[in-house]
């Protein structure tokens, strides 16, 4: 078998992209994984919630160990252990934490919990964990037909559910004050969102890896909303952004030999630069041709 | 619930409230917080479209009072009815512009969306693109209709976190009559401002009460800025109220009494009044700047 290599037909290239049934499968796992972490990041940058995303994304370890200690599926591990970690940090916030502070030490002091739990049960289970590089930093190889199902049922219920509460989440994340003022009920809505924060990593950590998972819950809402000023564009905005950063990813990584997470960060990070750049130029330019 | 219906009960509250009876009836209240009286027997009357000022020193339980009012506290004693129901019942016919709100996340966010959510935010459910597309063409007049009101068409498509501390005023008082309330409530809401933004707010609030038939209670500290447009003062201070139209209440005697401290109102040659020797507004004046000078900044 010969190594897949880019041509300049691009009908060609496509045909060799989907040769192999894993790869059709990575594309379909990490198309549903950007939509997810494209609206969901949204909201948490928005609510400046980064870390607790990222405390939930080291939460697969424990979970993914865990699993393989009692012989479930890893994924199965993701999700338990992700909610799990969700609704620790969910506990009623201190009435005298307004700079959120004291969450940020118990998430972060979750995080440790969580890590420490993972390499106990990893030596527990003597290392039958295979590739804790894959874990940590994502592969492409290996993604189920089974674990295409699992992620679009997730989706599904998540952006269901999303379509439904996302307006007074909106106006909770902008102004909780005013949003209380009228009755909307502030603390059901901010642990559903973590709720379904958690289950959002849980399934993009699986394409992204544990640690490089931000270059899909971030680094693309970051950027649209450096970009767009309305709600609706700049949501709309970081899902084509993240879909972008997924496809050109796997593309890169199949038809080279570097990893996938490489590619991920890579791309994502330079599309947030570029949405920098172009927020700085675009007044400027206006401004010189206004002149 | 639908947007359909939403924005259909949210207009009978402002057309339907009762006209004649008062918006606001606090009789014979008491308040205890951990066992403290922070104020009792009080008695406060808003009527429709009054322009009302809660003032009185640091401590004295304004915020308190808009607290009962908007069902957050309970009274110890007393009864109190807002538009003609139990505190808390009439929620969404109330706009609430809370103190020092900085709106931190809504930095990047268009200031117009920020009123808008005053109107949709609380409702559940996607807006479904072609079945409301009348009641979302509503939406966005009536959006429009406060951000000129409250003079902000120049700045309503700017990112929320660029704007002014007197701009982001006006978008948030917008974002508090946008759904036509009764009754207008605001807690310190010259708090901040430079001189000529607070008497532009004042004026601002005088004009949305004229043209929206709704009433506004205001918690202030300083007085000055407000006497030109208020209709009543409410003077809270030693645990007790006073209620009266402004030339009753602002009274050399009156004002020393209540404080305990020498006060002196002054008539200006074209009959406004200047109150002099207020105890607590420069003291608090000083302390107020901290938090408050970067929204001070003028972008423009």
């Amino acid at each position: 078998m010969t190594a897949p290599t880019l041509s300049w037909n691009p009908l060609w290239d496509l045909r060799q992209l989907l040769a192999y049934p894993f790869m059709v499968q990575a594309l379909e796992a990490g198309t549903i994984a950007a939509v997810l972490s494209g609206v969901l990041g949204w909201y948490m940058i928005l609510r400046r919630q980064t870390f607790a995303g990222h405390t939930l994304s080291t939460m697969s370890f424990p979970g993914a160990a865990a699993g393989a200690l009692i012989a479930l599926p890893a994924a199965l591990g993701y999700y338990a252990a992700c909610i799990i970690a969700a609704v620790a940090m969910a506990r009623r916030p201190d009435a005298h934490d307004s700079g959120g502070g004291l969450q940020s030490a118990r998430i972060g002091t979750i995080g440790a919990v969580g890590l420490a739990a993972g390499f106990v049960l990893l030596s527990l289970s003597n290392s039958i964990l295979g590739g804790l590089d894959d874990l940590l930093f994502g592969s492409f190889l290996g993604i189920t037909p089974a674990q295409v199902v699992t992620l679009g049922v997730v989706a599904v219920a998540v952006l269901a559910t999303l379509a439904v509460i996302g307006r007074p989440l909106l106006f909770v994340s902008l102004d909780p004050e005013a949003a209380r003022a009228l009755g909307v009920p502030v603390r059901a809505l901010e642990v559903a969102f973590l709720l379904m924060l958690g289950l959002t990593v849980a399934a993009t950590t699986q394409i992204t890896g544990a640690l490089l998972v931000f270059a899909l819950l971030v680094s693309p809402p970051a950027a649209a909303q450096r970009v767009a000023a309305r709600p609706v564009v700049s949501m709309v905005l970081s899902v084509v952004f993240a879909i972008v950063v997924i496809w050109c990813a796997l593309i890169a990584a199949y038809f080279t030999t570097y990893p996938l997470g490489f590619y991920t960060t890579t791309f994502a990070f330079a599309l947030y630069v570029a949405a920098l750049v172009g927020r700085a130029a675009v007044p400027a330019l206006r401004r010189e041709a206004a002149a | 619930m639908t947007s359909e219906t939403d924005a259909r009960a949210s207009r009978p509250a402002a057309a339907g409230r009762p006209d004649a009876g008062p918006v606001v009836e606090v009789h014979d209240a008491a308040v205890r917080v951990g066992g403290r009286t922070i104020w009792s027997q009080v008695n406060v009357t808003v009527a429709p479209g009054q322009f009302t000022a809660i003032l009185g020193p640091n401590g004295a339980g304004k915020s308190t009072l808009l607290k009962v009012l908007l069902g957050m506290l309970p009274l110890a004693s007393g009864s109190v009815r807002v538009l003609g129901a139990p505190p808390g019942v009439r929620r969404d016919a109330i706009g609430y512009l809370p103190q020092h709100r900085q709106l931190e996340t809504a930095a990047r966010i268009r200031a117009r969306e920020i009123v808008r959510l005053g109107l949709t935010g609380a409702h559940w459910g996607v807006p479904l693109p072609l079945v409301r597309r009348a009641t979302r063409r509503d939406e966005s007049r009536r959006v429009d209709e406060v951000i000129a009101m409250v003079g902000a068409d120049a700045y309503a498509l700017r990112p929320f976190g660029e704007l002014s501390g007197g701009e982001q005023q006006r978008i948030l008082i917008a974002q508090a009559v946008v759904r036509r309330p009764g009754l207008l409530i605001l807690d310190e809401p010259l708090d901040s401002l430079d001189l000529p933004n607070q008497a532009a707010v004042v004026g601002l609030i005088r004009e949305v009460c004229t043209r929206e038939r709704v009433a506004a209670l205001l918690v202030a500290h300083d007085v000055n800025p407000l006497l030109p447009a208020l209709d009543e003062v409410v003077y809270l201070a030693n645990g007790h109220a006073f209620q009266g139209p402004v030339h009753d209440v602002i009274t050399t005697e009156r004002l020393s009494a209540l404080f305990g401290v020498p006060i002196e109102v002054l008539t200006t040659r074209d009959g406004r009044l200047v109150v002099v020797g207020q105890p607590e507004a420069p003291h608090h004046h000083g302390h107020r700047h901290v938090h408050a000078d970067h929204a001070d900044h003028d972008h423009a």
